[in-house]
């Protein structure tokens, strides 16, 4: 009860913490850093498509706006609504706090429900020693934690991104899933691919999620265990695929999509209709055609990039993510949630435009596997790096864009050294999981 | 040698017969010399060519230039205007009411405007062409083919004076082609093509004299004449042209300062038209303005042709006077700093002259409309909902100042963005500010010019009074005198200013790096595809496989 109490201290602490950043004197500017609000996710981009709507022009007029127009009617009122004395998107932020809020509560009930279940599974294998060898984390609050607490997160929701309403969606879709709920699922992830693409290779962990259930241990192990003792049937829900709950998501995810289409295209009746939507939004993220500067390496090396080889580079680099899915999917499949984190990393570092609102995400989700990757290498680096680079990052852009005395390659090397890190991480996690799995079976074998 | 002489003199008198005869195409030209108050002067050269309508003219022209005729005829242009400028016409200091400067007065730079003749169906994409060069350099390269479209190019006539070095050690000089045409529309008053060719030209006369300054501070106006300002002297006409004249005009402030020195110093020499001015040449008419009392006086060419015309001022006393300026003065700047955002501001600063124009018992009711018409590259990326107006200082709510705002938002690397902002500001304001946001974009390496870091430069914003006109009535009988000039002049053209070109400094990636950066990036996404545990997860699903096969 008490550790309760903590978590919700903490977490109002964090709403609260939020809404004294929001009422900070107007020149915190976060809304303007290239490293929280990015073409695709940048709110006075989204006014501006709002005005030109407004004014009868089609939002994706003027290579502007490059969200979604459902976005844009949601909160294209609300950036055009001024209170007086109050900081402008002051009913935006306010949003995008509670956006924050609900993504937290989301990400604690299902690292509860991961935990839990997970544990289940130990008890089956006998192997709840090794839970109390290690101190035993609660996996839910700490994630939750993470997510309100990170200061790139924190950044991502008051310097007016979309990117909470995305991430939001990301996790509903995942919550939906781990709790075997179809419909939600499948609202979560078509919500999200429309709101960002990347989210569509998440189709994968989350029908693995809705047949096998949540994250177990390797497969092998329960045949090895129970084989003998008491036959097939009380193996757990994890050996066995339920094309069931798949079939719906399946089902459901059409039915959200065509209902999502369908409101696109009565709202760009007039504009160009779907296609045009296409183009701006899928299209603008595939072809990486603004080049100004962000986090990730893409910008860069697409302004630099000759022309002749421009098609062959966008090519390689995204099916460089395509590339990875399967190979991950097949031996991470009985831990469909973090195959999902493993899948968003990735996308963070590999997409065209990278916010640091993706990071405050996986950074969230990593926090679901406290227990498993408790004997992770190179946490501390990694911590340090993420640390500098968060510093270096705003310091090189001044020194770059503001004062003139830095050039490019300055920026450009601590993108580098960001997208460093997020390929150490992931295969620092992936390596880590992997040895956990191997302890595992050591350890049943050994029993 | 012998034979072929006698020939073209036949061959030229019998053109010139035919011309004479079948007269209908036309060609003049004139020159306008004004003096301005900051002892400079200017020189406005205007040639005229016109041709009747092809239905009842055929399509072979003896004057008019067959280049201009097949252009009009290829893109069926109904207008077009190119104009070749350097240096900014200072509208505070010469004037921004007057017909020249509202439509001779140019942007530095190349300007194009045209009106195409679009059937019907395909209307939908708009009939006018606006297009800007803020930064190109104008030079004899573009003067000469601008030259070979007059008749006699500068071999004879009032061309003949056109020094080369004396243009281009101007102040201010603009070439200018326009090109008016109904040969597609139905009704119109004057059917055909006519092309207009001005030059205009602001130069600082060489002030022979040593400046001596008068007790009371003034400085005494530089003398000057034709062939002290451009070397030459005119010496006879263009034999094609109909009329060939040269105007000197005194602008009305001048007039009636001039009238003042006349009554505080009433001995005045014979020779002298006005007091503390004397001509060299004495005019051949004399052509008052109707309502500001300005003075043009008109020496004809022809009348000269026995000797070389070289029309010269003295300025007997100093005198100060300062030019008509249009209601609002308009200057444009950048705000913020840094390579990564910023506002442009145009501000619109009331005149002295502004309670000339409107009178002072209506500045309280009246309101006055000012249109706003600019265009910005794809890379300045303006957001159009973060227009703000402030008069006198004070942030309005933009509907009731602005009357329409018709925008046409930049499409990356396609087209430039386009914003005319129609405003209705009371008649007392004093100053308005109108200020928008803009992003700047990040260009390919490829996109920069050989200068990067030079900057870009954003064409002038043109500030465009439509409710205000400027045009001049000249007393006496206008169809006698049949001068295109003096026509042109009597037209009813909105009062328009431009201003300044912006210069916007873009960041710049490193262009030494291309291979380093492809290089550096791939090795970085290798490390990820080799890294020891992503090759083990790649080769036991290999297995896996192989071992399922």
């Amino acid at each position: 009860m008490a550790k309760l109490r903590r978590f919700w201290g903490w977490a109002i602490a964090s709403m609260l913490f939020r809404l004294a950043l929001i009422y900070f004197p107007r020149n915190l500017n976060f809304g303007f850093r290239p490293e929280i609000a990015t073409p695709v996710t940048s709110l006075r981009r989204l006014a501006e498509g709002y005005w030109l709507k407004q004014s009868s022009m089609s939002p994706y007029a003027g290579s502007m706006y490059h969200g979604s127009p459902l976005l844009l009617s949601l909160l294209g009122p609300l950036t055009a609504k001024r209170f007086e004395g109050q900081p402008s998107h002051i009913a935006c932020s306010l949003l995008f706090v509670v956006a924050d809020l609900v993504t937290a509560m989301l990400i604690r009930t299902t690292g509860q429900y991961l935990q839990s279940a997970y544990s289940q599974s130990l008890k089956h294998l006998n192997l709840m020693r090794h839970l109390e060898a290690s101190a035993f984390h609660p996996a839910g609050d700490i994630a939750a934690l993470i997510y309100l607490w990170n200061p790139l997160t924190v950044a991502a929701c008051v310097g007016s991104s979309t990117s909470p309403i995305e991430n939001m969606m990301v996790a509903l879709s995942l919550y939906g899933a781990c709790l075997g709920l179809s419909p939600l699922a499948a609202f979560g992830w078509v919500a999200a691919t429309h709101l960002s693409l990347y989210p569509a290779i998440l189709i994968i962990p989350v029908i693995l999620l809705l047949g096998y259930g949540p994250d177990s241990p390797p497969r092998k192990l329960f045949l090895g265990r129970n084989f003998g003792s008491s036959g097939y049937e009380s193996l757990p829900q994890a050996c066995h695929f339920s094309w069931r709950p798949a079939v719906y998501f399946i089902l459901w995810a059409s039915i959200w999509s065509f209902f999502v289409l369908v409101l696109c295209s009565i709202s760009l009746m007039q504009y160009g209709g779907l296609f045009e939507m296409f183009r701006r939004t899928y299209g603008f993220i595939l072809a990486i055609e603004d080049l100004s500067p962000n986090i990730g390496v893409l910008w860069y090396f697409f302004a630099e990039v000759f022309d002749f080889f421009r098609d062959f580079f966008l090519i390689v680099f995204h099916v460089n993510i395509m590339f990875m899915i399967l190979p991950l999917a097949m031996r991470l499949n009985h831990r469909p949630c973090f195959l999902a984190f493993v899948y968003i990393a990735i996308s963070s570092m590999l997409k065209s435009y990278p916010s640091v609102g993706d990071s405050a995400l996986y950074f969230a989700l990593l926090g679901w596997f406290v227990n498993e990757l408790a004997d992770m290498k190179c946490s501390f680096f990694l911590l340090c790096g993420y640390v500098g680079v968060t510093l270096l990052s705003p310091v090189m852009h001044n020194l770059w864009i503001w004062r003139g005395t830095g050039n490019a390659n300055f920026y450009y090397a601590t993108a580098m050294a960001y997208a460093c890190l997020q390929i150490i991480l992931v295969v620092e996690s992936v390596s880590a999981m992997l040895h956990h799995d191997r302890t595992m079976k050591k350890s049943i074998s050994q029993s | 040698m012998g034979i072929i002489q006698p020939v073209m003199i036949v061959a030229l008198v019998v053109l010139g017969c035919f011309n004479l005869c079948y007269g209908g195409e036309e060609f003049s030209e004139e020159l306008l010399l004004r003096p301005l108050p900051d002892r400079k002067v200017l020189a406005h050269f205007h040639f005229e060519s016109t041709t009747p309508p092809t239905k009842d003219y055929g399509h072979h022209h003896h004057l008019f230039p067959k280049a201009i005729y097949q252009l009009v005829h290829k893109f069926r242009i109904r207008e077009l205007e190119l104009s070749f400028t350097q240096g900014r016409w200072n509208y505070e200091r010469w004037g921004g009411y007057d017909p020249i400067s509202s439509s001779n007065a140019k942007p530095p730079g190349v300007e194009l405007w045209a009106i195409f003749d679009v059937p019907l169906d395909q209307q939908s994409s708009g009939s006018i062409r606006y297009g800007a060069l803020p930064r190109e350099a104008v030079c004899t390269e573009n003067l000469t083919p601008w030259l070979k479209l007059l008749p006699c190019r500068d071999k004879s006539g009032l061309a003949s004076i056109l020094d080369r070095p004396a243009i281009y050690r101007a102040f201010y000089h603009s070439q200018r082609l326009r090109i008016t045409s109904n040969e597609f529309g139905s009704e119109g008053i004057e059917p055909g093509i006519d092309l207009e060719q001005t030059l205009t030209i602001v130069v600082q006369p060489d002030d022979q004299r040593t400046s001596t300054s008068y007790s009371s501070g003034k400085m005494l106006q530089p003398d000057w004449s034709i062939s002290s300002i451009f070397g030459r002297k005119i010496s006879g006409t263009c034999v094609l042209a109909r009329s060939s004249s040269v105007f000197f005009e005194l602008e009305s402030t001048l007039v009636s300062e001039l009238n003042k020195l006349g009554v505080d110093n009433a001995a005045s020499d014979g020779d002298q038209v006005y007091p503390g001015v004397e001509l060299s040449v004495a005019p051949d008419q004399v052509i008052k303005e109707r309502k500001s009392s300005s003075v043009l006086f008109e020496f004809s060419v022809k009348k000269h042709d026995y000797k070389p015309l070289d029309i010269g001022v003295k300025w007997k006393y100093p005198i100060v006077w300062s030019c008509v300026q249009a209601p609002f003065q308009a200057n444009r700047f950048l705000m913020g700093s840094g390579n990564e955002r910023g506002s442009i501001a145009i501000s619109l600063k009331a005149t002295d002259h502004q309670r000339i124009i409107v009178g002072d018992e209506f500045r309280d009711k009246c309101e006055m409309r000012v249109v706003i018409f600019q265009v910005v590259p794809w890379y300045v990326k303006i957001y159009f909902h973060t227009v703000q107006v402030f008069l006198d200082g004070r942030l309005e709510h933009t509907p009731a100042v602005i009357e329409k705002i018709q925008v046409s938002p930049s499409e990356d690397r396609v087209s430039p963005g386009v914003m005319e902002i129609a405003l209705r500001l009371p008649c007392s304001t004093v100053s308005a500010v109108i200020t928008v946001n803009f992003d700047k974009g990040f260009l390919h390496i490829d996109e920069y010019p050989p200068d990067a870091n030079q900057g870009y430069d954003i064409p002038s914003a043109v500030v465009r009074f439509p409710d205000i006109q400027a045009s001049t009535y000249y007393l006496g009988d206008n169809s006698s005198r049949n001068s295109p000039i003096l026509s042109k002049f009597q037209e009813n053209n909105p009062v328009l200013s431009y201003t300044e070109v912006l210069l916007v400094p873009l960041a710049t990636p490193d262009f030494s790096m291309p291979y380093n950066v492809i290089t550096i990036t791939c090795t970085l996404l290798e490390k990820l595809l080799s890294s020891p545990d992503f090759v083990q997860v790649v080769q036991q699903v290999e297995r896996k496989i192989t071992g399922a096969i």
